[in-house]
């Protein structure tokens, strides 16, 4: 069963994400593009980890992808052109084949040679199957084992925010 | 209960949350109607039926017999998805709402919600993000600048006031501990000397409720927060170019939307469907759905007497009171809230 949800959801995301190459008009990819975010939130719940999943619908297709949107309906971007002489299938499949090769490559020579037994992972990751995807789990991580990552992400990204003002002010 | 049975009683309680939800909206427009003309000093629909309680169904048969006209130049596949969005979004927030206490029908022990997650309010939270998009794509699909102004208003309006509802509820989440809808309900269930429930609006969270209010009104697009749809200001914002059931499906979503805020705010802050429970078994059953219901129609009252009282915001003061006045003040609220919790 969960084999068969896993395959379902998998395809919509692949699907969505081949869509998101084939259509001409960005509008369409931008909408392709939360379809995939969508199926990755159904992929974490899937996964037991309930709380990431929400938090990926409100950030990631509700807010970030809103940007995306105002992006395109601002600039008022047209259908793309197609190039006279490339085959669309060959540059829709090109780059992503391209990459999966590499990481099918990648993959196939650190098992042979031992080195994907190295974990990145920090202490408090595999306690226990009942204290995982909750909120209160995750909020125990962030806020007591990983505190200091968490408000240097923080910084960064008030950082990143004053960037973005400063460089779209006007020059008075 | 055996996933067959499981199914069954969902299927059911989908069927009537859609049906009462779908008469509720209904309703609502004839009960806004009504007020606004009773405190204009005028009476409201009152030809169509007695009291005019049939005037819903006459605009849901003008709605049907409208010309359904889509104009050439909008761009269609998103023109027509739009609508859809928007109603989807709104009827499918109301599955995480609990209406009543666990019930025992026969052998069957279910509670009085669709589906009692333990994300319940991020569900609603992620949803009402999603809805963003309905007004957005519908503005833009328009190719009409009204439509697209109106849109772009109201999303950016949709987006910065979801920041400060979201926000707002962080001192309820505290107080609660948990995400769940039933749980934030249980916990504030009993009374202080026997007659003072202990509701979070009395635990201290006025404050909040007051900025989750403004801030609902704000995300439903409704006065004082209607720049974006007033005929004076935009012809009809993002729904000038829509028409028949297209546009009765955007006005659904907007009533439904007002509901789940409704129902929302007996839950988070009013303690759901708590209130004096007396009498035979039947009504014993009955009572807590009565309560939420009465709480829940208080609210959309309140909406309704707000709308015919207040003018509309301007745009920059629109902006301006969500950045600089509610969001410091929710998080003010969450920093107080958090300190007097750990204070204990």
């Amino acid at each position: 069963m969960h084999l068969v949800l896993f395959l379902i959801f998998g395809a919509l995301c692949v699907g969505g994400a081949i869509n998101l190459l084939a259509q001409k008009h960005p509008i369409n990819s931008a909408l392709s593009l939360i379809v995939v975010m969508g199926s990755l939130a159904l992929l974490y719940l899937l996964l037991g980890a309930e709380f990431v999943a929400a938090v990926q619908i409100i950030v990631y297709a509700g807010a970030v992808m809103v940007l995306f949107v105002f992006v395109i309906m601002l600039l008022n971007a047209g259908a793309e052109e197609v190039l006279p002489h490339a085959s669309r299938v060959a540059v829709m499949l090109g780059v992503p084949g391209l990459i999966l090769g590499l990481a099918i490559g990648i993959w196939v020579i650190s098992r042979y040679a031992g080195l994907d037994k190295i974990s990145i992972g920090g202490p408090a990751i595999m306690n226990g199957a009942e204290s995982f995807g909750n909120p209160a789990s995750v909020a125990r991580l962030l806020f007591r084992d990983f505190l200091l990552p968490f408000e240097v992400t923080s910084v960064l990204i008030l950082i990143a925010i004053l960037g973005a003002v400063v460089l779209a002010r006007r020059e008075e | 209960m055996s996933i067959g049975t499981y199914i069954l009683v969902s299927l059911i309680k989908i069927v009537v949350v859609v049906f009462v939800l779908l008469t509720a909206v209904a309703y609502t427009t004839l009960a806004e109607r009504k007020v606004v003309g009773h405190i204009q000093n005028r009476w409201g629909p009152s030809r169509v039926g007695p009291f005019g309680i049939w005037q819903p169904l006459a605009d849901g048969l003008k709605f049907i017999f409208k010309e359904d006209l889509t104009p050439p130049y909008v761009y269609k596949p998103i023109y027509l998805l739009a609508p859809v969005l928007s109603l989807t979004v709104a009827l499918t927030a109301i599955a995480v709402v609990p209406i009543g206490p666990w019930v025992t029908i026969g052998n069957i022990h279910t509670p009085l919600q669709i589906a009692d997650v333990n994300i319940g309010l991020l569900v609603v939270l992620g949803l009402t993000g999603i809805g963003v998009y309905g007004i957005a794509l519908a503005g833009w699909s328009s190719n009409s600048k009204y439509s697209m102004l109106g849109s772009l208003r109201a999303s950016a309006q949709m987006v910065s006031y979801e920041v400060a509802l979201g926000l707002s509820l962080i001192g309820v989440l505290i107080l609660s501990g948990s995400f769940s809808l039933r749980e934030i309900v249980d916990a504030q269930s009993g009374t202080w000397l026997g007659f003072i429930p202990k509701w979070n609006f009395f635990k201290g969270q006025f404050v909040a409720f007051f900025i989750y209010i403004m801030a609902a009104y704000a995300e439903t697009n409704r006065i004082p927060f209607d720049l974006a749809e007033a005929e004076t200001e935009l012809v009809a914002g993002y729904h000038t170019e829509y028409s028949s059931m297209k546009f009765a499906m955007f006005f659904m979503a907007e009533y439904a939307n007002m509901f789940t805020v409704a129902c929302l705010a007996t839950v988070l802050f009013f303690g759901g469907w708590s209130g004096p429970v007396f009498g035979p078994a039947l009504l014993r059953a009955c009572l807590p759905v009565f309560w939420f219901l009465l709480k829940v129609l208080t609210f959309i009252f309140i909406y309704i007497w707000v709308r015919a009282t207040l003018p509309r915001f301007r745009y920059d003061q629109l902006m301006a009171f969500g950045w600089k006045f509610l969001l410091p003040l929710a998080v003010a609220n969450t920093m107080v809230t958090a300190l007097v919790v750990a204070l204990q």
